[in-house]
């Protein structure tokens, strides 16, 4: 077998030029998923024989002379909350039981209009409510890099995925950080684009308001060539961006010299383990070397982002899931009444984490409490996004940690819905304002498992993160190997 | 609940009122209306499914108006544009205004909640002008989505008891507008007007095709009662399921009178729904909920605000079609008639032919006269007004009878000929004196003792009488004679004959 490239923008130069087929690629794969899945249960649903059919119509595309597309050849695993047509979209709950899309989401048509090959449904936590992958209905996902540890979540399987070499990209949505702390915590980049950067149409939906998908991989680059197959705007969802996309793949050399760098200070003090914030400052070390001005900046509403997180994101939860009520799709337990039947539908079909944040939400709206709980959590969303500008007024980009500790041992966190949220603390804001923001791999904590760096932009400011990105995967110390 | 009592009076005039049979205070009627209507777009308000009625159940649906999970809405452009002409028809303001979820469980409501708009709706603060000269306002008329509909098999054919239900969701996002009116109205008879102006507006601006048979137009009634001279509003009851003009007219009276009983016996109105039983002829409370509907309204964040622009509300405004109000204000002018004489002419769309026959010197009083009971909507279109003038000319002149007019009347619709030729060809040329003269004195001297009764009895059998020899004219004329002319020559021979 000819040698199979280990990156995606490699793989799709290789079988754009014919010198690797797709069907060698997915084999290659495929065999790496027999070999650890097993342990690691990153995926729901693995598509071997559609993946199969999708390599032969790209490699007859390759042997006809006409150029399958920028992600020729290249596996992709879906986190299992985007649509795919006529195969199980589970959102790893028991309530969609049954039920297969009429229709493919739009970044799933996008990966396979750009000769991508899906292989197969990530595992995460059910409905993307969770840090660890632990809250699936099928069972938790195991972190490639050390089997007795959480991925990270929600987008736990598709970051394991990229880890254990099962895909070289992936897809994964991120409301609060269930793109970048997975990322962080499997020691792959994972980046959050700029809230409408990316179309929703097909992902169901968890908080509107803060829902962005965003890619895995296991190079700067490689994401970089992924977001720019699915970015741009979509007629079918509304509140996708109407400018087109900026290039992403030619400006990764570009370097960082001259570019001010801010470290959050709220973002880099309690409840950050020594270690992590000692890789932050080592990547920002490195952009120093690299030419890059580095500041301190406050961002002091910040602090404030985890509380109005956990009222927003439930609030727009406790709406979006009102529609699984055994009536149309997925589950249904009989009942004699309506109201019975969806009361026992929904006590069977939904996991303790997303009954909870169904009651916040519902809760945080209700007439009385509207606003002292959700009213107020928007007026500190306000804040944040005025407190971001100011400090984008004298900085270009900012960096932070992307999860507060490494990857934490399964059960340490369930018992405390709380000490769970907290992992959640760094991340959030940038959905609360709408921003992008990536992780990128920085070397090994003090326990030799990988930390993430995150580079924050604002809004559209994805080029100038993806230069940094580059500069910081760069200057990343190797990851020592760590026992499984 | 005490039993209704029925026995008081209305009061007739323009406000409508019920005078107690026990203590003989006077109370007044306070409705609100809220009109929900279908626009008449092609496609439905968040996706490119068919705004469709009467198809089969659930082949106008897809991901979207099925709330299937990842779909997402997209405005309609055309819902705008509707929602503006009627807002703009209605003297309302457009203001930039956002979506929100109304959030409640029901399986015929597919993502289990509505979007609709809440606190910042496209369309605020207008009014209706009534053919009467009231003035109602309307506090807002808001986009939202409608619902699919529920089949109760089994058992009663209520949801209650019904051994299963089956869900239509054809009409399930549908655009819909929401007329919500300030309770300024004061009669039955007032919301009846306030419906049919609302709907020829609807019709005008071609926003919807507003059919109350079909369900395209709802209306719910706030209704209160207050003693006359009270400031303060009432409880109101909102009554609902009224499928006609007629039901709303029905619903408001006995609801109020129901008020008046409560209030009098000491009872107080619950603030409540209540669904009017048209066979029955009376509101019976809707089902008691253990506790008030919260609707946790938020806005829609699938959907970004709606800020249309100067130049698409100008434009709106530019093409704006004549209104009913207007119109009959110009034919009220034009005929020397009130507003509210020229309403019917308006409401059938013949103003315009009706005053064009003016125009071309028609009696302002037969014109109307014809275009409000004796042509067909349809088919009057081709109707000349000159000639329609000329038949108005013919009947003045007394050379043709009213009946006579209403047949040639016919026949210029069928023929487009022009009435003359008309009368001419079926006889209608009214006979002249000489001839008439001849005719009653065959029938006088065939009925003496009917003549001396008539020259020498009292007025009422006088007045009998001539019916008598008016009739025997008639018949023997086989219409032709001029009624009024009979009588005048009658009149002269008696007084010739005393």
């Amino acid at each position: 077998m000819t040698s199979v490239p280990a990156t995606a923008v490699a793989i799709a130069a290789a079988v754009r030029a014919g010198e690797v087929s797709a069907r060698e690629v997915l084999d290659a794969h495929l065999a790496v998923i027999d070999e650890r899945e097993t342990d690691v249960h990153a995926f729901n649903l693995v598509l071997a024989d559609e993946a199969r059919a999708a390599t032969t119509e790209v490699d007859r595309r390759v042997a006809a002379g006409e150029d399958p597309g920028p992600l020729a050849g290249v596996p992709v695993a879906l986190k299992d909350n985007l649509c795919t047509r006529g195969i199980p979209t589970t959102c790893s709950s028991r309530i969609l039981d049954g039920w297969r899309p009429p229709y493919d989401a739009t970044v799933v048509s996008r990966v396979v209009a750009a000769g991508g090959i899906v292989v197969g449904k990530t595992n995460l936590d059910e409905f993307a409510m969770g840090s660890s992958t632990e809250n699936s209905a099928f069972g938790p996902t195991r972190n490639p890099r050390d089997l007795d540890r959480v991925p990270g979540g929600s987008s736990g399987g598709s970051a394991a995925a990229v880890a254990a070499g099962f895909a070289p990209l992936s897809l994964g949505s991120d409301t609060g950080g269930s793109i970048r702390q997975p990322a962080a915590l499997c020691g792959v980049v994972g980046v959050k684009p700029t809230y409408g950067l990316v179309s929703r149409y097909g992902l169901m939906a968890f908080a509107s308001s803060l829902d962005q998908i965003g890619p895995f991989s296991t190079t700067v680059a490689d994401s970089a060539l992924l977001l720019e197959a699915i970015g741009g705007h979509d007629p079918r969802d509304s509140t996708s961006i109407a400018e087109p996309l900026a290039a992403l793949t030619s400006v990764l050399d570009r370097g960082v010299a001259g570019l001010r760098v801010g470290l959050v200070s709220e973002l880099m003090g309690e409840g950050i383990a020594p270690d992590v914030l000692a890789r932050v400052h080592a990547a920002a070390a490195a952009l120093a070397a690299a030419g890059a001005e580095i500041g301190e900046v406050s961002v002091p509403a910040a602090s404030y982002g985890l509380s109005a997180y956990y009222l927003i994101a439930p609030a727009e939860a406790s709406s979006n899931l009102a529609r699984y009520d055994g009536v149309r799709f997925g589950l249904r337990v009989d009942a004699p009444t309506t109201a019975e039947m969806n009361e026992a539908t929904r006590t069977a079909g939904f996991g303790d984490e997303v009954k909870r944040r169904i009651m916040l939400g519902t809760y945080a709206l209700s007439a009385g409490y509207y606003d002292a709980y959700y009213g107020q959590a928007l007026k500190v969303r306000t804040l944040i996004v005025r407190d971001f500008a100011a400090a984008y007024e004298r900085f270009d980009l900012l960096l932070a940690p992307t999860s507060p500790t490494t990857a934490f041992r399964f059960g340490a966190k369930t018992a405390d819905p709380l000490s769970m949220y907290l992992n959640d603390v760094c991340t959030i804001p940038s959905n609360l304002a709408g921003h992008p923001a990536m992780s990128v791999p920085f070397g090994p904590g003090a326990d030799g498992l990988p930390v993430g760096v995150q580079l924050l932009a604002p809004a559209l400011g994805e080029a100038t993160m993806f230069r940094a990105a580059a500069v910081v995967e760069a200057a990343a110390p190797a990851l020592t190997e760590v026992a499984r | 609940m005490t039993a209704v009592n029925l026995t008081h009076e209305p009061i007739e005039g323009e406000h409508f009122h019920v005078t107690s049979a026990t203590t003989g205070d006077v109370w007044e009627i306070v409705v609100g209306l809220e009109v929900h209507c279908e626009l008449a777009t092609a496609t439905k308000l968040f996706c490119s499914c068919p705004n469709h009625f009467g198809s089969e159940p659930n082949t106008n649906v897809c991901p979207v108006c099925l709330g299937l999970p990842g779909s997402l809405p997209v405005l309609n452009h055309q819902v705008v544009e509707l929602a503006m002409r009627l807002g703009r028809a209605l003297r309302c303001s457009v203001e930039p205004s956002v979506f929100a979820r109304k959030n409640y469980f029901y399986p015929d409501m597919p993502k289990d909640y509505q979007v609709s708009q809440f606190d910042r709706p496209i369309n605020v603060d207008g009014w209706l002008d009534l053919p009467d000269g009231t003035r109602v306002g309307v506090e807002r008329a808001h986009i939202e989505e409608d619902t699919g509909k529920n089949t109760h098999a089994g058992g009663s054919g209520r949801i209650h008891g019904a051994q299963y239900s089956l869900v239509d969701y054809n009409r399930a996002g549908v655009p819909l507008v929401e007329i919500v009116g300030r309770p300024h109205i004061r009669h039955p008879d007032q919301a009846k007007a306030y419906v049919d102006e609302l709907r020829a507006i609807l019709l005008a601006t071609g926003a919807s095709d507003a059919k109350m048979e079909e369900g395209s137009l709802r209306v719910d009634a706030n209704v209160s009662v207050r003693r006359v001279g009270d400031t303060a509003l009432g409880t109101r009851c909102e009554v609902k399921n009224l499928n006609s003009l007629r039901s709303l007219g029905r619903a408001i009276e006995y609801e109020a009178r129901r008020q008046v009983d409560l209030l009098e016996t000491g009872e107080r109105v619950k603030q409540e729904t209540r669904h009017w039983d048209e066979g029955a002829g009376r509101t019976r409370p809707g089902r008691s909920k253990e506790e008030a509907e919260d609707y946790r309204y938020f806005q829609e964040p699938d959907l970004v605000p709606l800020v249309p622009g100067p130049e698409w509300i100008a434009a709106v405004d530019a093409a704006m079609p004549e209104l009913p109000a207007a119109r009959r204000a110009r034919l009220a002018e034009t005929a020397g008639v009130t507003p509210a004489e020229a309403a019917i002419a308006v409401s059938r769309d013949l103003d315009g032919l009706a005053a064009a026959a003016i125009g071309a010197g028609g009696d302002p009083g037969r014109v109307l006269t014809h275009v409000e009971h004796d042509l067909a909507v349809d088919g009057a279109g081709n109707l000349d007004p000159i000639h329609l003038a000329a038949l108005v000319g013919l009947e003045l002149d007394g050379k043709l009878t009213a009946t006579q007019a209403k047949a040639v009347l016919a026949e210029m619709v069928a023929t487009g000929e022009h009435p003359e030729a008309i009368a001419q060809a079926s006889g209608f040329e009214a006979m002249d004196t000489s001839t008439l003269e001849g005719v009653l004195d065959e029938i006088v001297t065939g009925c003496p003792d009917e003549w001396v009764g008539y020259c020498e009895g009292d007025d009422k059998r006088r007045a009998k009488l001539q019916g008598f020899f008016v009739g025997k004219v008639m018949k023997a004329t086989k219409g032709r004679a001029d009624g009024k002319v009979v009588t005048a020559l009658l009149e002269q021979r008696r007084v010739a004959a005393v």
